[in-house]
């Protein structure tokens, strides 16, 4: 734990916070108010875990972006998963996604009447299963940013290699920065600073959000998910803003290179082609998707199976699209811990374990 | 789809299991010892004052580091009669068996049983065995009730909370569950983790004169610490429960399996431990006779009652505050 301890300081921490303080101060004096994403759902968690929400200057404003995987997954991805659950196809896919509503149910609904719906802790437990002796035909529900993409390469490598006849993967995969410049061209979200996720950067590398911080002048600073490094990406933030600065900075340099992953990324680029994704509250966005690339169709399920991953419509009332795009505070949806609980979850934000909505209803309510 | 049916979560000691309890069992059977569902209920004959109590065992692995289902069967109808204000002192063992455990692990079992019961000064008065067949239940099951003497001078409930009032933890909490949790993954903690499966009647009996100080008493099984905070707030929404991080007790084994399966050991399950919440005079001498039992050494006062409506908050290390919520669903089936 001395390898925690150390990150989760208070001394260390009441330093921190007196700079933001100093920081905040220094943009309240020039009348200023602020706005800063956290982008990546392992941070929308510790930032709720640690109470750092609580503690923040009252012009600095943290909301919560896009970053859970799960919560961003369209609706018509949940329908054409459960369209091949009807057909027989065994569903492989990880706990959470099962319990997402699509536009006429959910995994967990279409398993209680017969479907086979296997939850896996690893992809590669998925390819196993395809691999056993009389085998069904399996789909993986493949979602997830670079960090989780990255893997998942190497499992497509391994399955063609393997010669895998009865595995293919449903794709919904993403990327974080094209997301990020649809954020911040919008006027409504209006955020003046990311808190860019730790593991994809350390995938995509820092110099992945160079642009961003270019053309439209926010600062992006990549930060761990220990509260001190949280604390410290925050304060960089504000100081920034403070300063009249926009640049990419990387708190994380104990996991983040400027250049990332480079072994990463090219497993990505061999198996994966940009695409068009849609992203649940943010609509489609051109070339912030990943497809498994043609030589492989045999593994991309909407090809072998012939389905189509369609918009889906969102439940009557749901405000996750607002929620993913840090316009509201979970708990200014109506359903809020009314209607939509985790036990019994409306939205997808409130179903993940990293959705801006549990983490809301499990630590500030 | 799931309504209708038992659920894993309704075994996991949150919010489920209390609407499993108030919805099913409440309605039938809630006038009498058993209104407010204590942990112990209360019950006099020809002028005895007597607490009565039964739960039942079916932890997975049956034996793991620091203790195994025999002695835990024994701790924990012990220590729902002391938290409840009651001496222990007869207990009744009912053993469940699948057909093919092996003689040498009951034998094992019964001796741990019989050990356990010595120290808690204890008699296993009646008892019952069944076997069923292979398949249909995994290895053993054992249940056991008890009876104990009501001590004098308790009078706990949650309306008898004041703001002000301290919290005390009797020692490292959440150890049991990760101790369980590791054994069953099969991860190495190195020998620094074991279950705090123990009585807490010494506890309790050390509190002595100073009972009408004590406005409530638990041990924090199933659910852990949060669940029984925000059971013991209960309707109060005048009242609410800080506790410090900082002053929390948790031992580095449990720390480390916790951040490890990303468990928060507020929800994780003691099973030797006692939280109180006594008047502000009191806390000082309470903490001072449990730091001189080996069962209270790591005793600490954890937060105090507040004004906050109705909520448990935490007031994190880095300084910041945050809710404590029961758990959601199930973290470990089969933890007890």
């Amino acid at each position: 734990m001395k390898y925690l301890d150390g990150f989760r300081d208070p001394d260390a921490a009441r330093f921190l916070r007196r700079r933001i303080e100093a920081a905040a101060g220094r943009l309240a004096r020039a009348g200023r108010s602020v706005r800063l994403m956290e982008v990546c759902g392992t941070h929308t968690m510790a930032i709720a875990r640690h109470g750092i929400r609580d503690f923040l200057p009252d012009n600095v404003f943290l909301c919560s972006g896009p970053g859970c995987p799960v919560c961003v997954t369209d609706a018509g991805y949940i329908d054409a998963a459960l369209e091949l659950a009807r057909r027989g196809v065994t569903i492989a896919t990880f706990g959470d996604l099962v319990r997402v509503p699509g536009s006429t149910g959910t995994l967990a609904e279409a398993r209680a009447e017969g479907a086979r719906v296997v939850v896996c802790y690893s992809p590669a437990e998925a390819l196993a299963l395809a691999r056993e002796p009389g085998a069904p035909e399996v789909v993986f529900l493949a979602v997830g940013f670079e960090t989780t993409v990255a893997p998942l390469a190497a499992l497509l490598r391994s399955a063609v290699a393997a010669g895998a006849t009865r595995f293919s993967m449903l794709a919904a995969l993403k990327t974080v920065p094209r997301a990020l410049a649809v954020l911040a061209e919008d006027p409504e979200v209006g955020v003046n600073g990311f808190l860019c996720p730790a593991h994809v950067s350390a995938v995509i590398g820092a110099a992945a959000y160079e642009p961003l911080a270019e053309r439209y002048g926010i600062p992006c600073t990549i930060a761990g998910f220990e509260p001190l490094d949280i604390l410290l990406g925050l304060l960089d933030l504000i100081e920034q803003l403070a300063d009249g600065r926009a640049c990419v900075v990387n708190q994380y340099a104990r996991v983040v290179r400027r250049e990332g992953n480079r072994k990463a990324q090219a497993a990505i680029a061999e198996m994966f082609e940009p695409a068009d994704a849609a992203w649940r509250g943010l609509g489609v966005i051109p070339g912030s998707g990943l497809a498994i690339r043609e030589p492989f169709a045999a593994f991309d399920a909407e090809r072998r199976h012939g389905v189509a991953v369609r918009p889906g419509r969102p439940a009557p009332g749901c405000r996750c699209g607002d929620v993913l795009k840090g316009k509201i505070l979970p708990d200014a949806c109506p359903m809020f811990g009314g209607a939509c609980t985790p036990e019994h979850p409306v939205g997808p934000c409130m179903v993940s374990g990293e959705g801006s909505c549990a983490a809301h209803h499990k630590y500030a309510r | 789809m799931v309504e209708g049916k038992i659920l894993l979560a309704h075994g996991g000691g949150g919010r489920l299991s209390r609407e499993l309890v108030e919805r099913h069992v409440g309605p039938r059977f809630a006038a009498g010892p058993l209104e407010g569902f204590p942990d112990a209920a209360r019950v006099s004959v020809g002028g005895a004052s007597l607490v009565f109590t039964t739960d039942s065992f079916v932890v997975s692995p049956r034996r793991f580091p620091g203790g195994d289902i025999g002695c835990l069967a024994v701790h924990g109808t012990v220590n729902d009669i002391a938290v409840s204000g009651g001496r222990p002192r007869w207990l009744s063992l009912a053993l469940i068996c699948e057909e093919g455990l092996p003689l040498a692990e009951l034998d094992d079992v019964l001796d741990s049983v019989a050990a356990a019961a010595a120290r808690c000064g204890v008699a296993i008065a009646t008892g019952d065995t069944k076997v069923v067949a292979r398949g249909q239940c995994d290895g053993l099951y054992v249940n056991t009730a008890g009876v104990g003497e009501a001590l004098p001078g308790f009078e706990m409930g949650a309306a008898k909370l004041r703001p002000g009032d301290v919290v005390l933890a009797s020692g490292d909490l959440g150890d049991h569950g990760m101790a369980v949790m590791a054994a069953r993954a099969g991860m190495n903690v190195e020998g620094r983790l074991a279950s705090d499966t123990g009585p807490v009647h010494r506890l309790v009996l050390a509190l002595d004169e100073l009972a009408p100080a004590v406005r409530f008493m638990r041990d924090p099984t199933r659910g852990g610490a949060a669940s029984v905070l925000n059971e013991m707030l209960g309707d109060r929404d005048d009242i609410g429960i800080v506790l410090r991080e900082r002053d929390l007790p948790f031992s580095e084994g449990a720390r480390a399996v916790a951040e490890v399966v990303g468990a928060d050991l507020l929800h994780v399950a003691s099973e030797g431990r006692v939280l109180l919440v006594c008047a502000p005079d009191a806390a000082a001498v309470i903490l001072d006779r449990w730091r001189a039992l080996p069962e209270g050494a790591g005793a600490r006062a954890i937060g105090e009652v507040t004004r906050d409506r109705g909520r448990v908050v935490l007031e994190t290390a880095i300084g910041g505050r945050r809710l404590v919520d029961v758990p959601q669903g199930e973290l470990l089936p089969r933890i007890c």
